[in-house]
């Protein structure tokens, strides 16, 4: 028998196209560099000529000058602002993962649960703060059980619909092979569930950031360990500007790194077998 | 392996009464036109769904629907049906990690199997990477891989082009022929049976029952001069008009 289809064609179409790839590759990382510059260039020419006070639109030099000098306040405030979001996103991870697997054991657990699920997730979750914090012995316990809810219910909706989605003649094989309910979630449902899985992950951790910002926002949180919603409520209240743009880019960073970790994080675990993370190759 | 024979009917008809003897080591065709329950018939022998009226015996006593032990049953199905984040080797090794061997224990047996199909050069590729028929080979190696005494294949080379489809053909006969295995082949096509089979049972729908059981002539040996040859034409004409009268059969009613 022989086993050598459909191998040969490769390394003829890899040859042509070098050059016009390696180009690509530069422009590809170019391009938005040269666009980021020149905004933060035109901002600055335009604070600059037009005389703009401070106090209504700092100029990006300002900016990056309050970020050196106000950094003992600013990242205290991130800290508490990231130890929120990763304490919400873990919490909401481990819950979202076991309640999906939890579900869909039986259809009669499921149909016990869900409807909890669903009124907890289309009840907006800032409206429950004020409640939240009367309830809890603090803000910090309130601002996470906020950003959790929130984070939880993408990453619950998209495990349960990838434990769900596995191939039918898979679990027959499964079934053939005499495989137990657990050898089924481990080496199939699990595996299976992965890109579903990925997406609620990437969801959830851009979503427990802004929750972890909406909801101190809301609550209200004030002085020291506060997070970096209320130095941005702060500077607005002060005129301080420089420091608000500070903040914002802070939280800018914080939430491009998290995009990029999850993305990574999805790469991966897919880039070998998933259609999503393959390059197309025609 | 003698005297599977099974009567069962169910709630939408797909099969009524379909009783059949399969001997050890024969290439056995389940040949007839969509919607005659085949591929059910095949799905209960594996012990996929009981059978609503009916039973299955096998040669070492009378046990239920699910008697044979796992791994004495090979199941090919229409798709390849592999898990595309495994690679091949994962893949050709679920059924043995299933029965609770170890990688390393496993690695020469399923190295084994997948140089029986072609494809020892692959084992570390992802299914994504090969093409349909070696997906299918795949798929076969891991039927095999258990050293099964049945081997059920469920229409496994419908979605093939006809050159894949022969080639696989060839290989299929191979390793029944080197195996003793024995084989119960579904398939919609009369080119396909005629060529594999030493017998052939033609199946008819409304209802979905045995309509002629066929033997055929086994002592030509099956190759591409077999492929031209007067007695494989004579072969296609006769399950050709038996398939017809099956179809015939169930319009009439």
């Amino acid at each position: 028998m022989s086993a050598t289809e459909s191998t040969g064609t490769d390394a003829a179409a890899i040859m042509a196209p070098t050059v016009t790839r390696t180009s690509e590759r530069v422009l590809r990382i170019l391009i938005p560099i040269v666009m980021l510059v020149l905004a933060v260039v035109i901002w600055q020419s335009y604070v600059v000529l037009s005389g703009t006070p401070k106090y209504i639109l700092p100029s990006p030099v300002d900016v990056v000058a309050a970020l050196i000098t106000d950094w003992p306040t600013l990242i205290p405030s991130l800290g508490t602002t990231l130890t929120i979001t990763f304490e919400a996103l873990t919490l909401a991870l481990i819950g979202g993962v076991g309640l999906a697997i939890i579900l869909v054991q039986s259809k009669w657990i499921e149909l016990a649960l869900f409807p909890f699920a669903v009124i907890l997730q289309v009840t907006p979750v800032v409206a429950i703060a004020p409640l939240l914090l009367i309830y809890t012995p603090n803000t910090q316990t309130a601002l996470l059980i906020v950003a959790f809810l929130v984070a939880f219910f993408p990453i619950l909706s998209n495990m349960v619909q990838g434990l769900k989605s596995v191939d039918h003649n898979l679990l027959n094989l499964f079934d053939l092979y005499g495989a137990g309910r657990w050898q089924q979630l481990i080496h199939l449902k699990i595996p299976a569930s992965m890109p579903y899985f990925l997406t609620g992950l990437r969801i959830g951790g851009g979503l427990s950031l802004i929750a972890a910002v909406v909801a101190e926002f809301a609550a209200g949180s004030a002085g020291a360990g506060s997070g970096l919603a209320f130095r941005l409520l702060e500077s607005g209240y002060r005129l301080n500007m420089p420091r608000l743009y500070a903040a914002l880019i802070l939280l800018t960073f914080t939430g491009v790194a998290i995009f990029g970790v999850t993305s990574f994080i999805t790469w991966a675990v897919l880039h070998r077998w998933h259609e999503s993370a393959v390059r197309r190759e025609n | 392996m003698a005297n599977v024979s099974k009567v069962f009917s169910n709630g939408t008809l797909a099969l009524t009464n379909m009783s059949l003897t399969v001997q050890r080591g024969e290439f056995l065709s389940l040949l007839g036109p969509s919607g005659c329950g085949k591929s059910t018939a095949l799905r209960i022998i594996a012990g996929l769904g009981a059978p609503s009226s009916g039973s299955i015996e096998w040669p070492s006593s009378t046990v239920n629907w699910k008697g044979l032990p796992e791994g004495d049953i090979g199941f090919v199905f229409q798709d390849p049906t592999l898990m595309p984040w495994a690679t091949v080797f994962g893949n050709v090794y679920l059924p043995l990690k299933l029965q609770g061997l170890s990688k390393e224990a496993a690695r020469p047996r399923i190295m084994e199997t997948l140089a029986t199909v072609g494809l020892a050069d692959f084992a570390d590729a992802y299914p994504r990477e090969l093409s349909g028929g070696m997906k299918m080979r795949v798929s076969i190696a891991r039927a095999l891989v258990t050293k099964p005494k049945l081997l059920l294949m469920d229409e496994p080379f419908a979605a093939l082009d006809e050159i894949t489809r022969q080639k696989l053909n060839d290989d299929v006969l191979n390793l029944w022929r080197q195996s003793g295995i024995t084989v119960i082949f579904v398939t919609h096509s009369v080119f396909e049976s005629a060529y594999l089979s030493s017998r052939i049972v033609v199946m008819r729908a409304r209802p979905g029952q045995v309509f002629t059981d066929l033997p055929l002539i086994t002592s030509a040996v099956r190759d591409e001069e077999y492929r031209t040859s007067e007695e494989y034409r004579v072969s296609c004409a006769t399950v050709s008009k038996a398939l017809h009268d099956a179809i015939h059969a169930a319009e009439v009613r």
